[in-house]
């Protein structure tokens, strides 16, 4: 087993930019002549030969397949058929809502080695070692893979740069296995509330999270928002709770806060999701009780202290 | 019908704690144990089913863990679930998320559910695989990430929304029986009474051995697994800028940065 094939993921016919990622990530465990080799599926491949001939990928493969949007079945089936015609010894896909629905069932059935959400991976002698965190971020874990010939990893999102420089890599076509995809895709739906806020042109937004405590608190800090001239942002849970709604959140799974240069998180903890949606914002002050908190550990400024305390003193600032 | 929601027992840390002597884990004394927060909401999901069917509705907890777990499967039984299974021998020990799984299907096959609901992941060490490996091992369709179910009992489909990134929400139709991973804020979870809780204490957790559901010892611990775990250790982090002082002088700062970021804006 040798090479290294890369899943590169599309959607409503956009290529994902992770996929790029994933091209970085291959170099860091290509061994001597080791050729990485970049697969898309889609119901016309080729439209995606120019957005991923980039340095780094030595072959890309077009793979022709029937469902026009993700579905798992396809995806196992097509991937499986793919690393038994050309046998890498890793295959990289993103860590991402898709692979979600079909990555372990892919590595349980075909007895791949396997690892999820990983941020860094390397040889250690003939051992591939990723790495990847446990317990909210306090520990890094180092997961091997003994005995297994090909090995399935999972790279989490944001951490490695975007492969960019053009390049003419060769490019193939796969003929994908037949798939008998057991669900069916129906629409795609933004997720809209009536708020027309437009978290993704913001480029001040005061988020808050669990630490606010109750939802009487809520109208607090949406005040303290106006007052300071920042957007009202919030973490999944306040959204769940139905304290604010869906299109205030932000972080991976909310809205894209795109344009954010300053984020001031009021009571955030930090869940990965949440801190991977928000990496790119160049100053966060973080405001929280817990010294521990894992935002501290991304944030350019942190208050530890009493959060009503610092918002009552922040207002009475303006 | 019968649905079947596997739960897991998680772990958080204490503020301080130490890795253990194996270099693998940390140690036990630092553990806060709780129910994983993915699974109250797969539960919900399976009670509301039950509670608005017109048909009798069985549902089953299953956990995979020592005794100590015990506490989390009577969480789920002073919920509502009727019935809870718990699945354990020392060979057990060192399995990863594929080999509960297979632990799981050998369950489901067993048990027979219509459905099956497992949390997207598990807030301890995230490998969001468990759910999916287990629908892999009994051959079922699968959804991961579902935000919404549209689901009549007995139906032959269910219609689920996935949650996407970027606040998009991906509907589909999918065969059943079928696993799927149930993402946080489908539902509102319910409290157990203490009344329930009370009664849960008294009811029993049936407690099987991989070789009752037909595994051999090859299936489960390390040489079932596809990952292991070769070392465990607290990483040097990035530290913001702390500003220190009272939440006066703290605010004041804040201020600070706001108007600079305001007057490089205007």
């Amino acid at each position: 087993m040798s090479g290294i094939l890369v899943i590169a993921e599309q959607r409503r016919g956009e290529l994902r930019g992770v996929s790029l990622e994933l091209v970085t990530a291959a170099q860091a465990v290509r061994r001597g002549g080791d050729a990485v080799s970049v697969a898309i599926l889609a119901v016309e491949p080729e439209q995606f030969v120019p957005a991923l001939s980039v340095g780094g990928v030595d072959e890309l493969i077009t793979v022709k397949v029937d469902a026009r949007e993700f579905d798992p079945d396809v995806h196992q089936a097509t991937v499986a058929s793919l690393v038994a015609a050309r046998g890498p010894s890793v295959v990289l896909i993103a860590h991402s809502i898709d692979s979600f629905g079909y990555a372990a069932a892919l590595a349980a059935r075909q007895g791949y080695g396997f690892a999820t959400d990983v941020f860094k991976s390397e040889w250690m002698g003939d051992e591939l070692v990723a790495t990847r965190d446990g317990y909210g971020q306090k520990v890094n874990v180092e997961v091997d893979f003994p005995g297994r010939k090909t090995v399935l990893l999972a790279i989490r999102g944001n951490v490695f740069k975007p492969a960019e420089q053009p390049a003419s890599p060769t490019v193939s076509a796969f003929v994908a296995p037949a798939a008998e995809p057991r669900s069916r895709s129906l629409q795609f739906i933004e997720q809209s509330t009536g708020d027309d806020v437009d978290m993704a042109s913001a480029e001040f937004i005061l988020s808050i999270g669990r630490g606010i405590g109750e939802e009487a608190k809520v109208a607090q800090f949406r005040e303290l928002a106006e007052a300071i001239g920042a957007t009202l942002g919030c973490s999944r849970p306040i959204a769940d709770a139905g304290w604010l709604p869906k299109s205030r959140q932000v972080g991976q799974s909310g809205k894209t806060a795109s344009a954010c240069k300053l984020y001031i998180a009021m009571g955030v903890s930090g869940a990965i999701q949440h801190l991977a949606g928000m990496k790119h914002v160049a100053t966060i002050v973080a405001v929280n009780a817990d010294s521990e908190a894992s935002i501290f550990s991304v944030a350019t400024y942190g208050i530890v202290g009493d959060l009503f305390e610092v918002a009552e003193a922040l207002r009475s600032e303006f | 019908m019968k649905i079947l929601v596997p739960v897991k027992q998680v772990a958080a840390l204490d503020e301080d704690f130490e890795i253990d002597s194996t270099g693998r884990d940390v140690s036990e004394e630092f553990l806060i144990r709780d129910l994983n927060e993915w699974d109250d909401y797969s539960l919900e999901e399976a009670l509301k089913i039950k509670d608005g069917a017109t048909m009798p509705v069985e549902v089953v907890a299953v956990s995979v863990g020592p005794e100590r777990i015990d506490e989390s499967l009577r969480k789920c039984l002073a919920k509502g679930a009727d019935r809870a299974i718990r699945v354990w021998d020392a060979g057990v020990e060192g399995s990863d998320s594929i080999a509960i799984a297979r632990l799981l299907a050998a369950v489901a096959k067993r048990e027979a559910p219509d459905l099956l609901f497992a949390g997207v992941q598990s807030s301890d060490h995230a490998f969001a695989s468990t759910g999916i490996a287990t629908a892999s091992f009994l051959g079922w369709p699968h959804a991961a990430v579902v935000a919404y179910l549209g689901y009549e009992p007995g139906a032959r489909t269910a219609v689920v929304r996935r949650e996407l990134e970027g606040g998009v929400l991906h509907e589909l139709a999918i065969d059943c029986p079928a696993v799927l991973t149930i993402q946080l804020g489908i539902n509102a979870p319910r409290y157990a009474s203490l009344r329930s809780i009370k009664q849960a204490a008294a009811k029993p957790i049936e407690v099987l051995a991989p070789a009752a559901l037909g595994l051999a010892d090859s299936d489960v611990g390390p040489s079932g697994s596809l990952s292991r775990v070769r070392r465990m250790y607290i990483p040097d982090k990035g530290r913001a800028q702390m500003i220190e002082g009272t939440a006066v002088e703290q605010a004041a700062r804040l201020a600070e940065i706001i108007r600079k970021f305001k007057g490089a804006g205007a």
